[in-house]
């Protein structure tokens, strides 16, 4: 019997992550060796090891405790301790095919290496496409190989709207998605919401429900607009396309607000610019998908972090006063603006 | 005269009209607060011969009904049909007028059911056009026909081979493939109908005569069996069969008509899924040696590439890299930039990387190798040109040992471990477009931690950024390459990789192909040191 004790795992944990932040491979290696002939169950080490270390990776960073930098060199090792993981340990494939796979321009790849690693120790036979994959070229896998499934991973909330370019592509081509990941939403509301035929928490969740039985198969081909009737609107569309322009209409106008930004260097000018875009990029997806939480949510977590660094959550607010001018005609784009300004004035009284 | 008779005449006689209700176009009849039949015209006295006066009136049950809630009704009387109006008395006895519509209904009927089939043929047809796979394709086609046309249906796949692929699905269950060892002319019309051309009409089969593999299985007594030929776009698409067990229906024409549409239609995407798997798997041998590479450490010193091709839907353009192994544990690697794009690009990225892998033993003397590929090149037909970088990579202690040469492309970058950016300084002609080229190589070394990157244009002159119009631009690179010091070279070239493609997100691009050569930061220790020091 494989032990599954919690302070055991903690304690594999604890060593993998000391050898993965300081970026030494081979003792990250030895980390999940002893693991494994410890006798933990390997899905176990997968998930209670190599996710929970990856896991707090994102922590870090998110803390500000981890560079950028720091952050790819802890996931290349883990990632470098994953591909090791024994291949002896799969059993021979017989539960039927999965392709798993990131929504495009996704770069977290690790929570779909690891639901793929666990689908081929359930036994499935899986093609892991990785991330940074195009659409068009999952759509050619899926009319070659003919799987049962496919694994879809996303964590980022602004790819959303790929997403479900995504799902309903493989729809289209006759193979039922499960979506998952933290762009899905805490209870998968936009997995449901785009149609996608089943959605699990983490990829223990994920096996479970494929291991389970087939996923049923998809519905007729629909356009998106069939799921969010709301997109008639065009704001989606609008914004999206002239995100850039508005992007720039914003900084033109903080200028005129804020004079100390004329004095900004070049990498200050890109920082606000890509602030301001990522600003404009979650007010789109919240449109798409009709939900102006996503949008509050983003901008009380950026508050969250300019407080940590000494800059009140406020000073987000003419940038949002501005877009709230340029975007005057359209009504969903005012009001998820009105209820975000709302959110982020209480705070900085 | 009955009773019936008189009494009706009398009821329909009214004092100055002259008209008889005999002459309405329309039955009537009236029944009596309790049941019994009243007077009736004409047409209902020829519709009711057995209707008797004062008698239970002896009618079908929706017309009592509509009698006795005094609401329309319809519904057949012998083979016809009618809608019953029912007009009230003040006696409590109701007048039912009957109104024929059987040509309606019939009409109707009709419409309804060809309504039905032309529903039941688009879905089949989106259904069966949803995937091109040809393995998912046929379990469509094989469960769409046990679920429409029969109680199990076979689809037989041609085969160039001695038996043959046979997809098997009783109604209400999961398709089973299987392969049948078997000739298929031993089935009365199955060899016609699997060679495709001419066409062959379909054709009944008696069970008796059918074999085991056919009829076997917990399926039964079969009752009939229909073997109709799935015609695809001028290429056999195979067979369907058909079974019906005993004492079911057996297949009516309109059917076997049915039946014959839907196999058009299951041919067609049959076919069309068998071309493009003919199709893609030549593309897939053919493209295998134009992907880039899979590439991992060797000789001590970590190599990591990432392409991305100016196409969304191409996945090989005019950007390559490669390492190979050379002599004396040196590695080669390479990375280039011919002109053009898309596949024709890529086309000739493979006949350079052909070229420069058999050029091997020289490469130790860049120029040398550089002056054979320019020879190659020169003078071909067509301008086929290439800017290319030759590194060539030793391990030597902790360090390792480079010598560089560009020639016509952007010289490498290196990062050192405290992330100072330097350019090597190398530099060299275009390869392709003279008669002779020129070339200065430069040697680096990298100490542990140390990357030196190798880059095309597409990652530099990348266009998007957040204000949709800037350039990624090499200031840009060697700001993100200075973060990149002390990394593992996998961690560099997604970073490079992930920033480039974020700056340019939806904006068309170039092919984008980087590569990093690093020296391992960490000391390895042999496996036997191991034991004894963690005993």
């Amino acid at each position: 019997m494989r032990s599954v004790r919690n302070a055991d795992l903690r304690a594999h944990a604890d060593r993998l992550w000391d050898a993965v932040a300081d970026g030494d491979e081979y003792r990250a290696g030895e980390a999940v060796t002893a693991a494994l002939d410890d006798g933990t169950d390997p899905e176990a080490v997968l998930l209670d090891v190599i996710g929970a270390v990856q896991r707090k990776v994102g922590e870090e960073w998110a803390a500000n405790r981890f560079t950028v930098a720091q952050e790819h060199a802890a996931t290349a090792i883990n990632e470098r301790v994953l591909a090791a993981f024994p291949r002896t340990l799969r059993p021979e494939p017989g539960r039927g095919r999965v392709t798993v796979a990131c929504v495009d321009g996704e770069w977290h790849a690790m929570p779909a290496r690891l639901l793929a690693e666990v689908l081929r120790l359930r036994g499935f036979r899986v093609d892991y496409l990785g991330a940074q994959v195009p659409a068009p070229h999952l759509i050619a896998h899926l009319h070659r190989t003919g799987p049962d499934a496919v694994a879809l991973s996303g964590s980022i909330a602004t790819r959303l709207p790929a997403a479900h370019a995504t799902i309903t592509a493989c729809q289209a081509a006759g193979t039922p998605v499960i979506a998952g990941g933290a762009a899905f939403g805490p209870d998968g509301r936009y997995a449901r919401l785009f149609g996608a035929e089943a959605w699990a928490a983490d990829a223990r969740g994920a096996a479970d429900r494929l291991a389970e039985g087939r996923l049923p198969r998809p519905k007729p081909p629909h356009q998106p607009i069939d799921d969010l009737p709301h997109l008639a609107d065009q704001e989606y569309t609008m914004v999206s396309r002239t995100a850039p322009q508005l992007v720039k209409a914003l900084y033109t106008g903080l200028e005129e607000r804020i004079p100390a930004m004329r004095d900004y260097t070049d990498l200050q000018r890109q920082y606000t610019a890509e602030d301001l875009a990522h600003i404009v990029d979650f007010l789109a997806t919240a449109l798409y998908t009709g939900d102006g939480s996503l949008f509050t949510a983003f901008l009380t977590w950026t508050g969250a972090i300019l407080d940590s660094r000494g800059v009140p959550a406020a000073s987000l607010l003419p940038a949002l006063e501005l877009l709230g001018t340029q975007l005057h005609d359209f009504p969903r784009a005012t009001g998820f603006l009105a209820d975000a300004r709302e959110q982020l004035r209480p705070a900085s009284v | 005269m009955t009773e019936l008779d008189r009494r009706s005449r009398l009821a329909a006689a009214g004092p100055e009209s002259g008209l008889s209700w005999d002459d309405a176009p329309y039955p009537a009849l009236r029944i009596d607060a309790h049941g019994r039949a009243g007077a009736a015209n004409r047409g209902a006295r020829e519709l009711f011969p057995a209707l008797r006066g004062g008698r239970e009136a002896a009618v079908p049950e929706w017309l009592l009904t509509s009698w006795r809630t005094a609401t329309r009704a319809g519904g057949l009387v012998a083979e016809r049909s009618f809608e019953a109006h029912p007009v009230r008395h003040d006696d409590g006895s109701v007048t039912l007028w009957l109104v024929e519509d059987t040509d309606t209904r019939l009409a109707r009927e009709a419409l309804r059911l060809e309504r039905a089939r032309t529903a039941l043929l688009s879905e089949v047809s989106s259904a069966l056009l949803a995937t091109l796979n040809l393995d998912r394709c046929t379990e469509v086609a094989a469960r769409l026909a046990a679920e429409h046309l029969a109680d199990a249906a076979l689809v037989v796949a041609p085969s160039s081979r001695a038996g043959f692929p046979v997809t098997l699905c009783r109604r209400g269950q999961e398709p089973v493939r299987t392969s049948v060892e078997a000739d298929p002319d031993d089935v009365p019309g199955l060899g016609e109908a699997l060679r495709g051309f001419p066409p062959v009409p379909s054709r009944w089969l008696d069970p008796a005569a059918a074999p085991a593999w056919l009829t076997g299985g917990e399926f039964g007594e079969v009752g009939s069996i229909v073997i109709t030929p799935l015609p695809g776009h001028g290429v056999p698409a195979g067979a369907l069969i058909l079974l019906r067990s005993a004492g079911g229906e057996r297949f009516s024409d309109e059917e076997e008509a049915f039946a014959r549409m839907f196999a058009a239609r299951a041919g067609a995407a049959l076919s069309a899924a068998r071309l493009l798997a003919q199709q893609a798997s030549i593309t897939e041998t053919l493209m295998r040696d134009l992907l880039p590479p899979v590439l991992r450490q060797r000789g001590g010193v970590e190599f990591a590439g990432r392409y991305r091709a100016a196409q969304d839907t191409e996945r090989v353009g005019g950007d390559f890299y490669d390492v190979h192994d050379g002599a004396g544990g040196e590695s080669l690697a390479v990375l280039g930039d011919v002109c053009g794009k898309g596949l024709e690009a890529a086309v000739l990225t493979g006949k350079i990387r052909t070229m420069l892998q058999a050029l091997l033993p020289m490469a130790g003397d860049h120029r040398r190798m550089l002056d054979h590929v320019n020879g190659g090149l020169f003078g071909t037909v067509g301008s086929r040109f290439v800017t290319l970088v030759l590194a060539s990579v030793r391990r030597s202690g902790d360090d390792v040992h480079l010598r560089l040469t560009a020639a016509g492309h952007l010289p490498p970058l290196v990062v050192r471990v405290d992330g100072t950016v330097e350019e090597a300084a190398t530099h060299g002609s275009l390869i392709g477009v003279l008669p002779e080229i020129v070339s200065t190589s430069a040697d680096v070394v990298l100490g542990p931690g140390d990357t030196c990157l190798l880059y095309t244009d597409g990652i530099t002159e990348a266009r998007g950024g957040p204000l949709g119009d800037e350039m990624f631009g090499e200031d840009r690179l060697r700001r993100t390459l200075a973060e990149c010091g002390g990394l593992p070279a996998e961690a560099v070239v997604e970073r490079i990789q992930m920033l480039a493609s974020q700056w340019v997100a939806r904006s068309a691009h170039d092919d984008m192909a980087v590569l990093a050569i690093t020296a391992p930061r960490v000391r390895r220790v042999a496996p036997v040191d191991r034991k004894e020091t963690g005993a």
